[in-house]
């Protein structure tokens, strides 16, 4: 199990902040399209994952990163922090 | 290095007076607040969204990594998160070495990184309704000057 994470418009759309997820995906992107799969706001919300970033386990990563034994997955638009 | 991610409002004043100046070496001392702009007159309020553990994590890590690059003598950074009203500080950063250029200069790379490094998200809430604040292109490649 993996705790997937979303937020900003990200988490707006999908309509939630953090679920569970029971998954064999090898790498990121695997898992994205694990998630597009399941239903429309999913497949609407990663439509271009060129405009969003993801973090592994808390460190910023790309998607085409391994999961290996990741705990924590989360996705988000890029940040306007400052 | 003090690092404060919090929802409370803070005085950078106050912060500036407590931040180490009489430190053995000191000879500058930097300091930048940033501050819920109101472009259109129209801001109800700002919303700051973050992601709790990762937030402290990269900031942390960004402040080790100014340290690496610039002699510094203290660090200071507090970003706040939650619910901001127009002209409250959002943010600030303070920098302490034995010379000015390291101080201006750390202050600098760590506004750039803490821009768009840090996982923070804006959104502003104004009598038009709600707009999540994009990022720039520029802040992006503000990046590739360090």
């Amino acid at each position: 199990m993996i705790d997937v994470l979303y937020f900003a418009w990200l988490r707006e759309r999908i309509g939630i902040g953090k679920e569970q997820v029971q998954t064999d995906a090898a790498t990121v992107a695997d898992l994205v399209e694990e998630l597009k799969a399941r239903e429309d706001r999913y497949a609407s919300a990663f439509a271009d994952v060129s405009s969003l970033r993801v973090a592994v386990d808390q460190e910023l990563t790309t998607f085409d990163a391994p999961l290996n034994d990741a705990r924590e997955v989360a996705f988000f638009p890029p940040m306007t922090g400052g | 290095m003090r690092i404060q991610v919090q929802a409370d409002p803070f005085d950078p004043g106050t912060e500036l007076n407590t931040f180490p100046q009489s430190a053995d070496g000191v000879g500058a001392v930097v300091s930048f607040t940033g501050v819920v702009r109101d472009d259109t007159g129209t801001l109800r309020h700002m919303e700051i969204e973050h992601y709790p553990g990762m937030t402290e994590r990269a900031i942390m890590s960004i402040a080790e990594e100014a340290q690496t690059r610039w002699a510094l003598i203290a660090v200071l950074i507090i970003h706040r998160h939650g619910r901001l009203l127009p002209q409250e500080p959002i943010m600030m950063v303070a920098t302490a070495a034995a010379h000015r250029k390291a101080a201006f200069e750390a202050a600098d790379f760590l506004m750039d990184y803490l821009k768009s490094r840090a996982p923070f998200w804006k959104k502003e809430v104004s009598e038009n309704g709600e707009t999540c604040v994009a990022a720039k292109e520029e802040d992006e490649t503000a990046l590739t000057r360090w």
